[in-house]
């Protein structure tokens, strides 16, 4: 019954948002054909993962093969080193990178003076403005063994013998990558705790205060519960993120040494297709991480929610 | 309103009282030295660097160069200014982050403001279009080929037009024009005759100065950081950014760094030297302009966090 009434208002409404709206709506084409043309456009050539995809045959010349593109990744070396390092990296990560900020955060919020503070601040922000070559360039130029300057202080110092291979002995090299992460972001990473911290009652830390309780006592029983919202909702979210690789980041600090470690899986998508031909094999182990990435970042989103938090969708 | 200003009076109570009652102790010196420890680590490599660019070579290879430059020349610069692809990459990487910042404004606007009305019909449907990319990309080889049929690859609109349009900007935006722009102030305008379009331009963007300041520095700064499309789609040196010149030219991680200038730049420094130079050449313009930028920065992780 009510069907009817509603299809009925529906051409009437449509006929009002066109005349009202059509202005809004002749803006929405830009993007509309930008998203068709640079990303639905490209949709129906993952159907190459259910083929053998020559380049020289096309879409059209190419064999269809079913499953065995996805048969042979899962049975491939290559893929199954590149996939554990990325997602033992990226726990790595996680692990390091994500407790820092919050304590940074703590950290500043302690510092009572302005200056100091958004000079601090300031600086700390200095390395998310900077690329990831620029990183990497630095980082190699500082950090090489004969000739970088962290081994010829600490050789000046008597501290080693002989220049330590910071980017190009596989253990040494995880550490760096993993410890220039926490530095590319420490700073950055304050400021969403920041901005919770200042939305804690300041009446809170007046109570404390009267009934004795401590600086320490203050951040870890009124300061950290008042963000712990914030914090879950972040770790969430980042959790949602294990299956993603960084290409620019990988690729600057790749060198024959450390393949071992390197070898994650933007490098394996790119080295494999635009490098090694294989464009199947390439776009199936693309398809498959973002698909698990997708339902990472869904999980995330439902479990964010379920707790009461604001979720990411 | 009321109640927010009473808050901030309360946490300014609650300051006043903690500088009266707690002195300066051996804990504030332990977290301003950590601190001081962590912005050293940003900044020191820099000094580093540009203090051996500017150095004599003997004093380089002497491993003599810790902070302060000895035996002060600039003839590593000058080598990189009479080579002059660096500079060209400078000039050129300019023009196309400018184009693609004005051309992401465009295409950012007309997606985030009619979204950004509750009104309009059909709104959660385009709303799921232009978001859904964001979440699952179709790869980096569907792409490759659809680029090749477009014959997009090895110009400069590979490195402008795919990217111009970004879900993730468009939400920022869309959120903040939901929550700035007061909807009574629309409907009287309407009320007055005034056109989606005078209203857009008389009300809604000079209302939002803050979120378009914002939005092109991510813009900005997102295309003058990266390189990896330049590695994927472009084979022509002068076609190539200036990021991914000097991942050409630098990252490496051999002793021996050959840097590729031509014969008449008349080099005379050490590739480290040179090196160290090009290093700074690239990064002087950021370190210069990210102090004034970062409290836009600031202000759209803000928005980007809250969301709507």
């Amino acid at each position: 019954m009510e069907n009817k009434g509603t299809k009925y208002k529906f051409k009437d409404r449509m006929k009002i948002a066109v005349k009202r709206d059509w202005q809004l709506y002749i803006m929405l084409l830009l993007p509309l054909l930008l998203v068709f043309i640079f990303n639905y456009a490209a949709y129906p050539g993952l159907r190459m993962v259910f083929m053998d995809y020559k380049p020289a045959k096309g879409y059209d010349g190419s064999e269809w093969v079913g499953f065995e593109t996805f048969q042979k990744i899962f049975k491939d070396v290559d893929f199954r080193r590149s996939l554990r390092n990325s997602i033992v990296f990226n726990l790595l990560d996680l692990l390091v990178s994500f407790p820092v900020p919050i304590v940074l955060a703590l950290i500043l919020n302690e510092i009572r003076f302005p200056r100091f503070k958004k000079v601090t601040q300031t600086i700390l922000y200095l390395p998310h403005f900077l690329s990831w070559v620029i990183i990497g360039s630095v980082a190699y130029a500082i950090f090489r063994p004969n000739s970088g300057v962290v081994n010829i202080v600490l050789q000046n110092m008597g501290l080693i013998d002989q220049g330590i291979p910071f980017l190009t002995e596989k253990w040494h090299w995880a550490v760096s990558y993993l410890l220039i992460n926490v530095w590319q972001g420490m700073g950055w990473g304050t400021i969403i705790y920041l901005a919770a911290i200042t939305s804690v009652d300041g009446e809170l830390y007046e109570a404390a205060m009267i009934d004795g309780a401590g600086r320490w006592k203050r951040m870890w029983h009124i300061t950290l519960p008042g963000i712990k919202g914030t914090i879950v909702t972040l770790l969430i979210m980042n959790l949602g993120r294990v299956m993603g690789s960084n290409f620019e980041r990988l690729d600057v600090f790749g060198n024959t040494q450390v393949r071992e470690f390197q070898y994650q899986l933007a490098i394996y998508i790119y080295e494999k297709g635009l490098g090694g031909g294989r464009f199947s094999m390439s776009t199936a182990v693309g398809l498959f991480q973002s698909l698990v990435g997708l339902m990472l970042v869904l999980l995330a989103d439902k479990t964010a929610k379920k707790l009461g938090e604001d979720g990411l969708i | 309103m009321e109640k927010q200003t009473r808050k901030t009076k309360k946490i300014d109570a609650a300051s006043d009282v903690s500088r009266a009652i707690v002195k300066f102790r051996i804990s504030d010196a332990v977290m301003m030295f950590i601190l001081v420890i962590l912005c050293a680590t940003c900044i020191l490599p820099f000094i580093h660097l540009a203090a051996k660019s500017i150095s004599n070579n003997n004093y380089v290879l002497a491993k003599q160069i810790f902070l302060l430059p000895k035996g002060i020349t600039f003839d590593a610069y000058s080598s990189i200014f009479k080579d002059g692809s660096l500079v060209y990459s400078m000039g050129y990487s300019v023009v196309i982050t400018l184009v693609f910042t004005a051309l992401g404004m465009l295409s950012c606007v007309c997606a985030a403001y009619p979204l950004s009305k509750k009104r309009l019909e059909g709104r959660n449907i385009f709303t799921f279009l232009l978001m859904f990319p964001m979440y699952f990309g179709a790869g980096l080889i569907p792409s490759y080929l659809l680029y090749y049929r477009l014959n997009l690859l090895d110009t400069p609109w590979v490195l402008i037009l795919p990217l111009i349009y970004s879900p993730y900007n468009m939400l920022i935006m869309k959120t903040y024009f939901q929550s700035n722009i007061p909807i009574s102030l629309e409907e009287s305008a309407f009320l007055d005759g005034a056109t989606n379009f005078q209203i857009l331009f008389k009300i809604a963007l000079p209302l939002s100065k803050p979120i378009l300041a914002t939005i092109s520095l991510f813009y900005a700064v997102g295309r003058w950081n990266s390189y990896a499309d330049n590695k994927y789609f472009i084979r022509t040196d002068q076609l190539k950014l200036i990021q991914y010149k000097l991942y050409q030219m630098v990252s490496s991680a051999t002793e021996a760094q050959t840097i590729s200038l031509s014969e008449a730049a008349n080099v005379t420094s050490t590739p480290e030297v040179l090196q160290a130079a090009a290093i700074m050449f690239v990064t002087i313009p950021i370190i210069c302009v990210y102090p004034f930028l970062q409290k836009y920065f600031v202000k759209g992780v803000m928005i980007g966090a809250i969301k709507g």
